[in-house]
């Protein structure tokens, strides 16, 4: 049997989320899910773990901590000590309120960047990258769901097709691969 | 499928569908620009030519142009500057701090809001640049290893501070709109016939799939990015008032000068949203997307603001008394009876004054009533620095 892959097509996200609800209730992994704009609550339905990337941000940001603390003690203080306007530039602890904004600002800009850049790779969202959705409609006003029939072995593609036409469907597509 | 809440008003009128509102915005980009943005882009433009040729001029003869004469004090550009990073302010609150405050209206304006401040941080850079007279040393700002042995710049300085904030303010912005827009591009690349536009949004829109995992990660990285730039946007132009602030200049070295010069910012920077979106509105045909109530909520944010704003002078003036320095007594004094006593009242009037005419809800709903008053509390901010 060749593997298909169908996509339910959805009016409104609601609608969206109780066909995959009552898809993974009798037993059909989604396989993913397509939409114009975030569908809130369709992540535990669809078994989507939760992104680590505020992780990311925070060791992008305490990296930057780090490097400007180094850079202003090395430029300020170990390199060339200056004394401008009766403010000596004596030791990191002792002009450190001195160095707090850059070094906020550079923990912000690291942690900003670091976390952009990592979000930008994990999505495969890139320049020069092929658009990637099922149907052009998903980011207009279609909510998909997809469904791999090589997934669900228990299943064959015209059960999960009755099964989606019980939902509040708009229409249903098959596809070969 | 169509819901509205009884008890509040629509933030989006007509009864749109989801396919409707993706054609109303991609509308302009698709067919021909209204009449009205071709007259109004070359007002623009030839305004921004002028803009140009005054700064060639400058650059080719020297600061002195500004009638500047003197090695230690600025000129006009130091206005231009505090000015323009205030206005750059109002684009970060619509789309971090109301973000954070869950303001779902703030929907309809934030990226036109975002793309305000990146132009605005854009033009605060030039006069410090423009400033150096020399521009082309411009990178001596940074910490770069050069031909004077090493000697660095000075972390001391809240000089140099600004040079930080205001680079990373501009990134960090450039990053969150374009982080936003991904999205938007690959709606526009999915909806446009023509080839050539279908290839440029392609590109642009860094193939955006719009799956439930990709959507996970836009809503982190655009809270996380809020957070962020939230403390950001009140460090920016809290250093741009500590370049004032920590000189021992009367009338300038107070404490109140960073949250005072913040609430100043997001004061101007809302007005200045005012200015461009009611234009934009109109032209553009929007009527259906910025509503009233959005202009209404604006200018609420203009109201408290503003106050901040007239505190603030009013506890400056009393402090110059209180503290017994004749000094700084005489600082202001002399701002309000001096040679630019207009400048000082023309501040007062349209920044203290005029934005207390928002507590009448028959004013702040009028759209020309706020367009005319965007323009005053411009006036009156510019006058401030």
């Amino acid at each position: 049997m060749a593997n298909k892959v169908i996509y339910a097509v959805y009016e409104d996200p609601e609608l969206l989320k109780d066909g995959a609800r009552k898809l993974v209730s009798n037993g059909i992994k989604v396989k993913d899910v397509f939409s114009p704009f975030p569908v809130h609550g369709i992540d535990p339905i669809i078994g989507i773990t939760r992104t680590r990337l505020g992780i990311a941000a925070f060791m992008f940001g305490i990296t930057g901590t780090c490097l400007a603390l180094l850079g202003i003690w090395y430029f300020n203080i170990f390199d060339w000590p200056m004394n401008i306007g009766g403010k000596p530039s004596q030791a990191l602890y002792k002009n450190l309120p001195a160095f707090i904004p850059v070094t906020f600002e550079f923990t912000v800009l690291c942690a900003a960047h670091g976390m952009s850049i990592t979000y930008l790779i994990r999505n495969k969202t890139l320049p020069g990258m092929p658009a990637r959705n099922p149907d052009p409609r998903t980011t207009d006003d279609k909510f998909i769901i997809e469904v791999r029939t090589h997934e669900n072995h228990g299943h064959s593609a015209e059960a999960i097709t009755d099964l989606l036409r019980t939902t509040q469907v708009f229409e249903i597509n098959e596809r070969q691969y | 499928m169509h819901s509205e809440a009884a008890i509040r008003e629509p933030l989006i009128l007509g009864h749109k569908t989801y396919h409707d509102i993706t054609n109303d915005i991609v509308g302009p980009i698709e067919n021909k620009a209204p009449r009205g943005w071709y007259i109004l882009i070359t007002i623009s433009a030839l305004i921004a030519a002028y803009g140009t040729g005054c700064i060639l001029y400058l650059i080719s003869k020297g600061i002195g142009v500004w009638g500047l004469n003197k090695t230690v004090d600025w000129a006009w550009d130091i206005t231009n500057f505090v000015w323009w990073v205030g206005i750059g302010h109002a684009g970060t609150l619509i789309s971090a701090v109301l973000l954070l405050f869950r303001q779902k209206w703030r929907m309809a304006i934030n990226r036109s809001a975002e793309a305000m401040t990146i132009f605005a941080v854009i033009m605060a850079a030039t006069f410090p640049g423009i400033h150096m007279g020399r521009i082309w040393m411009g990178y001596w700002v940074l910490p770069l290893p050069n031909q004077f042995g090493s000697l660095w710049v000075n972390f001391n300085s809240p000089l140099l501070w600004d040079v930080f904030a205001i680079s990373t303010y501009f990134s960090v912005s450039l990053v969150f709109w374009y982080i936003g827009l991904i999205p938007d591009f690959a709606t526009i690349r999915d909806k446009v016939t023509k080839p050539g536009m279908k290839k440029v949004y392609g590109l642009l829109s860094f193939g955006w799939t719009g799956n439930a995992k990709a959507w996970t990660r836009f809503e982190e990285v655009s809270l996380v990015l809020a957070g962020i730039a939230t403390p950001l946007v009140f460090s920016v132009h809290s250093v741009v008032s500590m370049d004032f602030a920590t000189s021992i200049i009367p009338g300038w070295h107070t404490t109140i000068f960073p949250p005072y010069f913040v609430s100043g910012a997001v004061f101007s920077g809302f007005a200045m949203v005012q200015t461009l979106l009611l234009v934009l509105r109109k032209v553009m045909h929007m009527e259906a997307y910025i509503t009233k109530k959005h202009v209404e909520y604006m200018n609420i944010v203009i109201i408290v603001t503003g106050s901040i704003v007239g505190v603030a002078y009013i506890t400056e003036l009393f402090i110059s008394w209180y503290s017994g320095v004749e000094y700084e007594s005489y600082a202001f004094i002399n701002r309000a009876t001096g040679p630019y006593w207009w400048a000082y009242w023309s501040m007062m009037t349209c920044n203290v004054i005029s934005p207390q005419l928002f507590w009448s809800k028959k004013l702040r709903t009028n759209l020309a009533f706020t367009f005319f008053m965007s323009i005053i509390v411009n006036i009156g901010m510019w006058c401030w620095p």
